[in-house]
């Protein structure tokens, strides 16, 4: 074998740089390699897994106390319409996971992407290969953000799926009263979906932020969550009004605008305004810190 | 083209602590040599390393790769060179194959259609086709290390950095590597390897440099260094004799003449042939009962320049 080897060596040295250039199709085999990785992973299907039994278990519970009104007493008016429509159970899931559990996902995909790497050794591997810095924090924002819209994908198909199989799926009344056929119904709720998927963008890119800041995955991942939760807090403090409109989850809630008669596009349009800057302000302080950082691990 | 594989000047690190790791080094390994890069654990090799690579951004100075600059030209320059920085790291949750088709999929200038041969050839190159399926998490230290070295022969390389290739490996795994290394280069490709035991490296480098606490104390071709060193004798007589030996070899003008304390003398031998130095003890009547003149040991040399030997962790 050291004679074909030989044979190529000099070739390489003489025949000089197209063999070391990129070939066509190799950001998209870089990113497919790291879907392969962030989907293929026991942990991160597990999770998955189990946030898709969400909506499961809450259909479940609401059909168990359907017929009890002290069940339902002081629960939010989704809950109660959910038994109504299983329609609105995507709604409602998908509602009881933005608090603490679409976040959780967002920091496992986050916390793995950079420090994660770091951590395992493996990001001083990919950098030598070479694979430059900028294309490797991109390559990983797009496969954390793939596998957060995965979850929340899993989350509201098996939302509906449960909501059609305990509550059937019927013409949609909607939050003003008014009733949509069923179609116009689901085409709402797919808006919902989509809103609250673009909605976690920022904080997948706070998230990848906080990796590159740490060899740790397990603190990136703490941190990710925990500025979901304090963001939260401070916009239920109403001595902060005046913060309120910039902080990132302000307009997390504001699906419910796809429900009204006349959707609430102003709404909208500032929750996604809201998520660009986010996306705008730490994607530069993330690339900032990556692309000069000393890969010490 | 530069003749240089590897060139710095000035080259320094000093991190935020305020710790210089890498001072003022001056690196210079010509194409086609096994360079062996000495020094004891913490003493700015790897560091070094890292900053050949781009990885740690230097404080000053400058370095060279194939003759462009890093880490400016690091898209260009990285390609053919195959590296092993700190010991192995994988996935442990893929298998070693696995592993190696993965970090091949993210090598940009890779050819997609010959993948799986290279890795398994890389594989047998290496010993560890017979555990290409097996967990990376079930690998021995040694097989990690193996695999880490595939993953550097996935391609033909025009330079080769191996940081510490012999860590975690049995005498059988350090002999691998060492005709490993002694392959590379018969195959033309640069190797600049590390080591903090010098034994281990000695015999395949032609070029050695010493790192000690940060500076480049000595580098140089392998001969040129052991050359400066002149060879040693040792003469074992009775203990009547100590005496009149230790005089006949000073006469001779034998330098740093001295004994053991017991029966065997040693002194430097420049300039006398070994010879003369026979004759003399017999015509002094010293009866002599061994006579042995040893090469000059580079071991001794580095440990003068590094002061606390080679292997820190004994």
């Amino acid at each position: 074998m050291s004679h074909t080897d030989s044979a190529e060596t000099v070739r390489t040295a003489g025949a000089g740089a197209e063999r070391w250039a990129p070939r066509r199709g190799a950001t998209g085999r870089l990113l497919a390699a790291e879907l392969r990785l962030v989907l293929g992973r026991r942990r991160n299907q597990v999770f998955v897994a189990g946030l898709g039994l969400v909506p499961v278990l809450l259909g479940v519970m609401l059909y168990l106390t359907r017929d009890d009104p002290s069940a339902s007493e002081g629960s939010p008016l989704l809950l109660a319409q959910a038994t109504q429509n299983g329609v609105f159970l995507v709604v409602a899931s998908l509602f009881m996971c933005l608090p603490f559990l679409l976040p959780l996902t967002v920091a496992l995909a986050c916390g793995d992407a950079v420090a994660g790497e770091a951590s395992a050794g493996t990001l001083r591997y990919l950098l030598v290969l070479p694979v430059g810095r900028t294309k490797v924090l991109v390559t990983k924002a797009v496969a954390a953000l793939v596998f957060v819209e995965v979850a929340v994908a899993v989350v509201a198909v098996m939302g509906l799926v449960a909501g059609a199989v305990l509550f059937g799926l019927h013409d949609v009344v909607l939050l003003s009263g008014t009733t949509v056929p069923l179609a116009e119904g689901m085409a709402r709720v797919l808006g919902v979906v989509v809103y609250v998927g673009v909605s976690l963008t920022g904080l997948v890119v706070v998230g990848l932020f906080v990796s590159t800041l740490t060899e740790v995955p397990v603190a990136a991942m703490v941190a990710t969550v925990v500025v979901s939760v304090v963001s939260t807090i401070l916009d239920s403090l109403p001595a902060l009004s005046a913060i309120h409109p910039y902080l990132l989850t302000h307009y997390w809630y504001g699906f419910g605008e796809f429900l009204r008669l006349e959707v609430g596009w102003g709404v909208i349009s500032s929750g996604l305004a809201l998520q660009v800057a986010w996306i705008v302000v730490f994607g530069t302080l993330a690339w900032a810190r990556f692309t000069s950082a000393d890969i010490s691990s | 083209m530069s003749d240089l594989a590897v060139r710095t000047r000035g080259l320094t690190k000093r991190f935020s602590s305020g710790q210089v790791a890498v001072d003022q080094i001056d690196l210079q390994v010509p194409r086609g040599a096994v360079y062996g890069f000495l020094g004891p654990n913490g003493s700015g090799k790897t560091t070094t390393l890292r900053m050949l690579l781009g990885l740690v951004q230097p404080t000053s100075g400058e370095v060279e790769l194939l003759g462009q600059a890093m880490p400016q030209a690091a898209a260009q320059v990285l390609g053919p060179v195959g590296a092993l920085v700190e010991g192995p790291a994988f996935w442990p949750h893929l298998t070693g194959r696995g592993n190696l088709v993965r970090l091949d999929a993210c090598d940009p200038s890779a050819d997609p259609a010959t993948r799986a041969t290279r890795a398994d050839a890389a594989l047998a190159r290496v010993g560890l086709l017979a555990a290409a399926t097996k967990k990376y998490r079930q690998y021995s230290l040694g097989m990690k290390q193996r695999l880490a070295l595939a993953a550097t022969l996935l391609r033909p390389r025009e330079l080769m950095v191996l940081d510490e290739p012999t860590n975690g490996l049995d005498p059988q795994g350090t002999r691998e590597v060492r005709t490993l290394v002694r392959e590379l280069a018969e195959e033309g490709t640069t190797v600049l390897v590390s080591s903090h035991l010098l034994a281990e490296i000695d015999q395949v480098c032609t070029h050695l440099g010493v790192m000690s606490t940060g500076r480049l104390v000595l580098q140089g071709t392998r001969a040129d260094l052991a050359g400066g060193r002149p060879r040693q004798l040792e003469v074992t007589t009775a203990p009547a004799h100590v005496d009149q030996a230790r005089q006949v070899l000073a006469d001779l003008g034998l330098g740093d003449v001295h004994d053991d304390g017991a029966t065997r003398l040693c002194a430097t031998l420049e300039g006398v042939a070994t010879a003369a130095v026979t004759q003399a003890l017999v015509t002094a009547g010293v009866g002599v009962e061994g006579l042995h003149v040893r090469e000059p040991s580079l071991e001794e040399l580095f440990v003068e320049l590094t002061g606390e030997g080679f292997d820190v962790a004994h």
